[in-house]
């Protein structure tokens, strides 16, 4: 039986500050940058008015931000922060530390293109640049999903067969500041109980001891976290890394279940969303909020006979490549649509994976990329249409003479 | 690395060190090693308050009151010289490690 819920309006900054305030965060530390802002000033509302018991820190830089959730956590917190762009370049470091270190972290990422020049708006670049960090990734498509992957997030992140930090990733602007009628539960008693109560810190067996995995005062033996891990350790500590990484895929699956079955709403198989893919002999592949503008164009072109689909990505990390090949095998073009930037590269990031996923199949779709909307530029109906009609055009015969298209970039 | 070495499923995760810092023995990283003349010393103890390790030995009087004699533990003395830097007395000095008789 579903959860009671209610109406609410909220954009996607909103959305996340609401959801960390329903989860129950034991310790935020942000610093607010454009277009994450209003997440840190709607959870400071929620901790000035006294809705939240949570520990508030006010830091002075990104850096500083995910260090002290990284000390939050390990100490055994739940712990939330949020950023984007040049914020989120800032944290780098603690990035690596942060996954390394096994913090079931969750940070809300309002996708913002990195400077420079310096711009405020979206695209996906600043979440590609730390695609190998070793954290979580989720792509949200709205403002709703928003809401739900960060409630989700806590679940994957703290299960024991994973315990790696997620980031919950939303287009800047189109997201983040665009309100939308949405879904919360009523009462954040029944999230508590979706997450099983306060976070449950596992137990490690260290010298014949039964310990606590947290800087618990109490422990039988005192741990440390973050030592020097030299040539005779550190490569057995990533590969338990790269394990955990894996147990993920059967997590996030069994999240979006669970999820299912407490809200109502579904995502998928939590990994990919696929709409329309079931007779398609052409797909496309995307993540993000342009995905809904995208459905309503195959659904015109599905009006006019054509056998087209979509397949949105929500788990950039782990890269769902089993259900690329499930979804995409007897499709003929593919057309891969990255919202970052692909200097040097192949292509984009998202493409450069799909083609990887779909190579051992017996046979290859075309798979092709589009580039577009950096830094906030637009993506209506009819500049999208452009793209599919192309990829009709592929389908039919014509040869594609590139392997990446830039749209709506002024020649 | 070394088959003596426990695999990745066997280690706890997160880096968590899983023995005690006293099987590890950084004496061998030292390069420049403090020998003490115990005829200057006069037992203050800055070198012990001083050393970031744990690498002096006090050895105490009978009735527990007054520090004896100074030594240095070299199983775990790194040999940064602090030590000798501190001495009111300049009683300990550092000499190339090997080089002692």
């Amino acid at each position: 039986m579903t959860m009671e819920q209610m109406d609410i309006l909220l954009n996607g900054d909103e959305a996340a500050a609401w959801a960390a305030k329903d989860v129950h965060v034991d310790v935020v530390a942000a610093y607010p940058i454009t277009p994450q802002t209003i997440v840190v000033e709607k959870f400071s509302e929620f901790v000035a008015n006294g809705i939240v018991q949570t520990e508030f820190v006010s830091v002075e830089s990104e850096h500083s931000a995910l260090s002290a959730c990284v000390g939050a956590a390990a100490a055994g917190a739940r712990a939330f922060t949020a950023t984007a762009a040049n914020g989120l370049q800032l944290m780098n470091e603690i990035l690596y530390i942060a996954s390394s270190l096994r913090q079931p972290i969750v940070m809300a990422i309002a996708n913002r293109a990195p400077s420079g020049p310096i711009n405020i708006h979206n695209d996906h670049t600043d979440a590609m640049n730390v695609r190998d960090a070793g954290w979580i990734m989720l792509f949200a498509e709205n403002t709703q999903e928003v809401y739900d992957t960060i409630i989700q997030a806590y679940k994957i992140a703290e299960d024991p067969n994973v315990l790696l930090p997620v980031m919950v990733c939303y287009d800047g602007f189109l997201i983040s500041h665009t309100a939308e009628r949405i879904k919360v539960f009523k009462d954040p008693k029944d999230v508590a109980e979706f997450l099983g109560g306060p976070r449950k810190i596992p137990k490690i067996e260290l010298m014949g001891k039964e310990v606590e995995l947290s800087l618990n005062p109490e422990n039988p033996l005192p741990l440390t976290f973050g030592p020097l891990d030299l040539y005779d350790y550190y490569f057995e500590h990533k590969r338990q890394q790269s394990e955990a990484m894996q147990h993920a895929y059967a997590v996030i699956e069994k999240v979006n279940e669970e999820y299912a079955k407490f809200s109502g709403r579904k995502y998928g198989n939590g990994r990919v969303v696929p709409y329309r893919l079931d007779d398609a002999e052409i797909a496309i592949v995307l993540m993000g909020s342009t995905a809904g503008t995208a459905r309503y164009v195959i659904d015109e072109l599905r009006d006019e006979g054509i056998k087209i689909g979509e397949l949105r990505v929500r788990s950039f990390r782990p890269f769902p490549y089993m259900d690329l090949e499930r979804y995409l095998k007897n499709v003929k073009v593919v057309g891969v649509f990255d919202r970052a930037q692909d200097q040097g590269m192949q292509g984009g990031p998202l493409f450069l994976e799909t083609r990887a996923a779909l190579y051992d199949l017996a046979s290859h779709p075309k798979v092709v990329n589009f580039v577009f909307g950096l830094g906030g530029r637009d993506m209506p109906p009819e500049l999208l249409r452009t793209t599919m009609d192309e990829l009709i055009a592929i389908k039919e015969g014509k040869k594609p003479v590139f392997n990446r298209k830039y749209i709506g970039v002024r020649e | 690395m070394s088959s003596t070495k426990p695999g990745w499923k066997e280690i706890p995760i997160a880096g968590i060190p899983f023995k005690s810092a006293l099987e590890y023995k950084t004496g061998t990283w030292r390069s420049f090693k403090p020998i003490i003349d115990d005829k200057k010393c006069v037992r203050c103890l800055l070198c012990w308050l001083y050393c970031p390790d744990d690498s002096f030995i006090i050895k105490w009087s009978e009735d527990g009151k007054r520090p004896k004699q100074v030594l240095v533990n070299y199983e775990y003395c790194k040999g940064c010289g602090i030590c000798s830097t501190v001495c009111p007395t300049k009683a300990i000095t550092m000499i190339p490690e090997g080089e002692e008789q």
